[in-house]
């Protein structure tokens, strides 16, 4: 009878194995499906939206181009796609020297006090957006003023925001890299007559660099997404495109196809940084608590 | 030279310099201004001092705020229960191999990379009356209306729906990583001791896995408070306050009626709730953290 034991237990793996993708099968569908209407929306003109919702992917046969061209040449959606690029590259860039330089002090030196500077740094990652939004308008519009310049409606004002929250997860984030870095290389070097900039382009930047890519991604990716404060503390010349995109959702007879587009095209870099660094996507996310 | 702090002091400087820029100073000033009645529209549009309570005797008698604190946690906890409860089975599933696997381990991660603002807007195009699939689907095969601009329920679900379409992939490949990182040495005796594949779980994958489920659950409780761009473009707080939440009711009140002193009161207590909330998980991690050491 043992054979038929062992039988039974392989069919049953094979009804668990069949159970298993099915269940993953229907999850993939629920997950693509909106996404797909999406790209079907953002390719029809607003007569084929008309009526009863048709699913066939008609892009393969036409796709109406005027969706992405109002927007993005004829309209002011050019515009805030360059903010967009400029801040979320310049906040990547900021966080990424900013936090090496940090990391390094809070790991090399005995500060008194680093401890809790490094609580403070992660308190401010857990604090709601909503809840500063207020005081940050007031003072980018009226208190930090410098003759005629203010903070309010520039780039440079969502820059330096955008820092608040993504400084301390790039700290937490490069700490445990910088930490696993032997001391001993550090001054050894020194005792070799190098200086702080000669230990970080040589040693420190080469050895976590791959920490260093995956923080500076993460963190372009947050200020890229970015919309609450971004919609709040700008008007017309810094807007970027999570706030364009709600533009659509406030005048009247939206044109769906033209609001698909931009959706579609704001998630760009999304896909691109999904296939360059899923497998720390875990451990950004949780601060490193858990790793991925 | 690690012992000369100057140096140490010298590269944190500007770290420190902008998180008290752009973190310190605004939670200050909205201290400061939470003590004054300011409304920039009003008669008088100056700020006047009115006793440091003025705001907060106002806000605790205040029931739409109230609510939208309620109504805020209420979500939190629901789609916790729901992103957990999923995710844990999904994670389960993983560890075990089946044909596909990192392809729908990919498609998986998508949500977690898109924007809120982004998410909402697949969902309004997807959902809305007139346009999306959904409620026609519903209305020709079950005859349900579904109409979230109008029926308070069905938005509040809507937005739930939506969360659990975002952040289940967070939750699962979160517990993924602990599970996978668990070691295998209590496995192989509790299967030699004849336990069956629930009692493991139960008594063994659970307790070992209760660090990692205090992190997702912290980290999507304090996600969940802090929601506003998905639900300001699907529904936009409404219909009536069905799915005003503690940040969008903030904005309205500041943004549309320019209630500066009181919004400024408002978005202190809301920080408060949510240390006091953030703390009691916090202590309750370290305390677990002591037990097992």
């Amino acid at each position: 009878m043992l054979w038929f034991q062992g039988v039974k237990v392989k069919i049953r793996k094979i009804i668990g194995k069949i159970f298993t993708t099915i269940l993953w099968s229907i999850l993939t569908i629920i997950t693509l499906f909106p996404i797909y209407w999406m790209v079907l929306v953002s390719t029809r003109t607003p007569v084929e939206l008309f009526g009863k919702p048709n699913l066939s992917p008609t892009f393969f046969q036409k796709i109406h181009w005027k969706n992405f061209t109002k927007p993005f040449i004829d309209g002011i959606y050019s515009d805030y796609l360059f903010n967009s690029i400029i801040v979320a590259t310049s906040n990547a860039a900021l966080v990424t020297i900013l936090a090496l330089m940090a990391t390094y002090a809070l790991s090399r030196f005995k500060l008194p006090g680093s401890e809790s500077i490094f609580f403070w740094t992660m308190t401010n990652r857990m604090a709601p957006p909503a809840a500063f939004m207020l005081p940050l308008f007031l003072l980018f519009s009226t208190v930090f003023k410098f003759g005629d310049f203010t903070l309010f409606d520039t780039k440079i004002g969502l820059i330096l925001l955008y820092c608040v929250f993504n400084l301390p997860f790039a700290i937490w984030l490069l700490k445990g890299i910088i930490d696993g870095i032997p001391k001993e290389l550090d001054e050894a070097m020194i005792v070799d007559g190098a200086n702080l900039f000669t230990v970080f382009w040589k040693l420190i930047i080469p050895l976590a660099a791959p920490g260093i890519a995956v923080t500076s991604l993460l963190s372009f990716l947050f200020a890229w997404n970015e919309y609450l404060l971004a919609s709040t503390l700008t008007s017309v010349y810094a807007r970027t495109i999570p706030t364009g995109l709600s533009e659509f959702v406030t005048t009247t007879g939206t044109n769906w196809g033209t609001m698909a587009a931009v959706a579609l095209v704001s998630m760009i870099p999304a896909l691109i940084f999904l296939f360059l660094v899923q497998r720390y996507i875990v451990a950004g996310l949780t601060f490193g608590a858990v790793k991925g | 030279m690690f012992s000369n702090n100057r140096t140490g002091w010298l590269l944190l400087s500007p770290t420190i310099f902008i998180l008290i820029l752009v973190g310190l100073v605004p939670f200050f000033y909205v201290l400061y201004v939470g003590f004054f009645k300011w409304n920039p529209l009003a008669v008088d549009p100056s700020m006047q001092f009115e006793g440091f309570g003025y705001n907060y005797r106002q806000l605790i008698f205040d029931e739409v705020f109230l609510s939208s604190i309620w109504r805020s946690i209420r979500f939190a906890v629901v789609t916790l229960f729901f992103e957990l409860s999923l995710g844990f089975l999904l994670a389960l599933s993983l560890l075990s191999s089946f044909p596909l696997k990192s392809f729908f381990r990919g498609v998986h991660t998508l949500p977690l990379v898109i924007a809120p603002i982004v998410v909402g807007s697949i969902f309004k195009l997807f959902t809305v009356q007139g346009l999306g699939p959904l409620p026609h689907f519903l209305k020709d095969f079950f005859g349900y209306t579904l109409n979230y601009g109008l029926n308070a329920d069905q938005a509040f679900w809507m937005i739930v729906i939506m969360d659990i379409w975002h952040w289940t992939p967070f939750v699962t490949l979160t517990l993924l990583a602990g599970l996978s990182a668990l070691p295998q040495d209590p496995y192989e005796s509790a299967k030699i001791d004849g336990a069956n594949n629930f009692q493991i779980f139960i008594y063994i994958t659970i307790p070992m896995m209760v660090p990692v489920l205090i992190v997702v659950i912290f980290i999507r409780l304090m996600d969940s408070l802090k929601i506003v761009d998905e639900v300001w473009m699907l529904t936009g707080g409404g219909p009536g306050y069905a799915t005003r939440f503690t940040g969008i009711h903030i904005w309205k009140e500041v943004f549309e009626k320019r209630f500066y002193g009181f919004g400024s009161a408002m978005s202190i207590l809301y920080l408060y709730i949510t240390i006091v909330i953030c703390w009691l998980l916090y202590s309750v991690m370290v305390s677990r953290g002591k037990s097992e050491d």
